[in-house]
């Protein structure tokens, strides 16, 4: 066995270990394990269920416009009542969580890829553009996101590609600061410096050294994100320019119903409950995620002696 | 302190600088911006007269210069909305904005200091877990939906409060409530790790071992050296807070950069919108600026050092 095969298998079951200990953890985590559920409950009827209820959803029907929630008689999609328009609360929320959970992860992803991607290439070379990259950076920081996005959205059209750009855009700068940090530090490490001295290039450094360096914290960040866009993108849509009519999405169900408040308020309240619902649970999730994987914060996952004072 | 306050003010230069630009391109973005300032049902002889009213049919370079010119003579056109310099309009909405924000901060700040400290002092229990459990709930809800339900709750249903409205104190409630929302898990977050730290610290232990009390720590040291990723946290949210002041000027009507903004997109008044961005974006820089003298004034370091606290 050579010395590369020993460390190599030591670091496979260290990381097999840690992977297992993790999920040992989560499994004993009621608070995980029921955000975890939720999400992924969510997902599967984002993706399986609005091919088959699309048309039901759209459906208008005079009739039974606003009808009251909790009642039977018209089928199940009305058991959570009617919309302005008589279309069913249940269905509208379904179709609702496809859009609201593809634009948050979309967006998410596409910003966390760019802001890694610049923000280490930037803290790694330093120099000038790493300079103009930083100043670019704290110029969009210092546009509030929903007034730089309602500016844009202005702009261009209401479409889920463009608010799915619009909310990257405003997101970038998260990124790009941790990943820009994180290289800056990293580039003076002992193990860059070897690399180089074997003759590894610029680019092999990064993509060898430094991204299996960085990603953990930005897997972290981006779980941490995904509530916050969420809000973000509800708060446009409810601002009625994320979205236009037949997409819809839970903030612009909350603006639908805002009008009708005082007499029906199932209209505003069921959309405005699942946003709460899948935006705690993303919160509760990560904060777990990152609990978990942060050894300085693991002391709390650690059986503790009893009748310790406090403070540590 | 001389070094670090030059450095600051020409960042933050730069940054003003890069604000304007931003505010260009928006307009350029989709090609002729006279689509953004007329309204819709303009006619094509409109839309050449105004492009050769505005220099529009000019290089894009010529028109940036015209901009920029422009801009530091604080002129960014009509307002087709209101019939006023389009700055005027931004300008109004500065003092009702500024006074929510300020006190929905303060009181988040109040707010995040008491319970980040106790979840600092009695951390990784009970308490410390449904402290965090409440402020995840407090940031996963939607400030627009909050406010919907604050009406339905407190104007329909029980009849305590107003709707809309700024006049009389109660019509302040929901909006600042609305507005706190979103800052106050973070400050708390902030203010509890910050707090570890500073209880963590050896002067502290000694102090307690000394026989101090736990309360005067806590306020007269502890607080002090945790105050500044408070400060710096706190000054970071100020942009957030327009994010705020917008979604309550919506739902509440509540005046600021909220009914300003909606009604400039609603009246298609491009103009407003710009001078909007330039206006917040200013002011942010102008809190960011003041946070970070706040910093430098409580942390010698910074004045000497090599003036990295941003």
């Amino acid at each position: 066995m050579t010395l590369e095969d020993q460390t190599t298998s030591t670091v496979a079951i260290a990381r097999r270990t840690g992977a297992r200990l993790t999920l040992h953890r989560f499994l004993r985590s009621p608070s995980a394990l029921l955000s975890a559920g939720w999400l992924a409950v969510l997902t599967v009827i984002a993706v399986a269920l609005p091919p088959f209820v699309e048309i039901e959803a759209n459906r208008q029907n005079l009739e039974l416009r606003l009808l009251p929630p909790f009642k039977l008689e018209h089928g199940l999609p009305f058991v959570l009542g009617a919309d302005s328009l008589g279309r069913p609360e249940l269905l509208q929320l379904i179709m609702g969580t496809r859009t609201s959970l593809l634009v948050a992860v979309l967006a998410v992803l596409i910003a966390a890829v760019i802001g890694f991607g610049i923000g280490l290439i930037s803290g790694f070379f330093g120099g000038w553009t790493d300079e103009v990259l930083m100043r670019i950076a704290d110029i969009m920081h210092t546009v509030p996101s929903l007034l730089l996005a309602l500016a844009i959205l202005y702009v261009l059209e209401p479409s889920v590609f463009n608010l799915v750009l619009v909310l990257a855009i405003t997101r970038i700068p998260v990124y790009l600061r941790t990943a820009r940090a994180q290289a800056l530090e990293l580039r003076e490490r002992v193990f860059v410096e070897s690399s180089r001295s074997i003759g590894a290039g610029n680019w092999r450094i990064i993509w060898r050294d430094l991204v299996p360096m960085v990603m953990p914290t930005i897997r972290t960040v981006a779980m941490l994100e995904v509530a916050s866009i969420l809000l973000a993108a509800a708060g446009l849509s409810f601002l009625g320019i994320g979205l236009q009519r037949p997409d819809v999405d839970w903030g612009m169900m909350v603006a639908d119903g805002q009008t009708y408040l005082t007499s029906a308020w199932w209209v505003t309240v069921w959309p405005g409950l699942v946003i709460v619902l899948t935006a705690l649970a993303a919160n509760l999730f990560s904060n777990w995620l990152r609990a978990a994987e942060d050894p300085a914060q693991s002391a709390q996952f650690i059986r503790r002696p009893r009748r310790e004072k406090v403070p540590a | 302190m001389w070094t670090f306050l030059r450095r600051r003010l020409v960042t933050s230069a730069i940054t003003v600088v890069g604000v304007v630009v931003v505010v260009f391109f928006l307009a350029r973005m989709t090609g002729s911006p006279a689509s953004l300032y007329l309204p819709e049902s303009a006619t094509p002889e409109q839309i050449d007269e105004f492009n050769r009213r505005n220099g529009l049919d000019r290089p894009l370079l010529a028109q940036f210069w015209d901009f920029l010119s422009g801009a530091v003579r604080l002129d960014f056109g009509e307002s087709i909305w209101k019939q006023r310099p389009a700055l005027d309009v931004a300008m109004n909405a500065v003092p009702p904005t500024i006074a929510l924000a300020g006190i929905a901060l303060a009181l988040a700040l109040v707010i995040a200091l008491v319970l980040g400290s106790v979840a600092a002092l009695y951390r990784f229990r009970t308490v410390d877990r449904i402290i965090s459990v409440v402020t995840l709930t407090i940031s996963s809800i939607p400030d627009f939906w909050f406010a919907l339900v604050g009406i339905l709750l407190f104007a329909v249903q029980m009849g305590v409060l107003p709707t809309s409205g700024y006049a009389t104190p109660s019509a302040w409630v929901l909006p600042t409530a609305t507005v706190m929302l979103a800052p106050i898990g973070v400050l708390t977050q902030v203010v509890r790790g910050a707090m570890i730290d500073a209880l963590g610290a050896s002067y502290i232990q000694n102090a307690r071992a000394r026989g101090f009390s736990m309360a005067r720590l806590v306020v007269r040291h502890a607080l002090r050296n945790a105050s500044l990723p408070i400060i710096s946290v706190t000054g970071d949210r100020a942009a957030g807070m327009v994010n705020g002041s917008i979604i309550v000027g919506s739902v509440f009507a509540f005046p600021g950069f909220g009914v300003v903004i909606m009604g400039a997109v609603l009246n298609r008044d491009f103009a407003v919108i710009q001078a909007s961005v330039f206006v917040v974006g200013i002011g942010v820089i102008l809190v960011n600026l003041a946070a970070d003298l706040l910093y430098a004034l409580i942390d010698p370091r910074v004045r000497i050092g090599s003036g990295k606290a941003a």
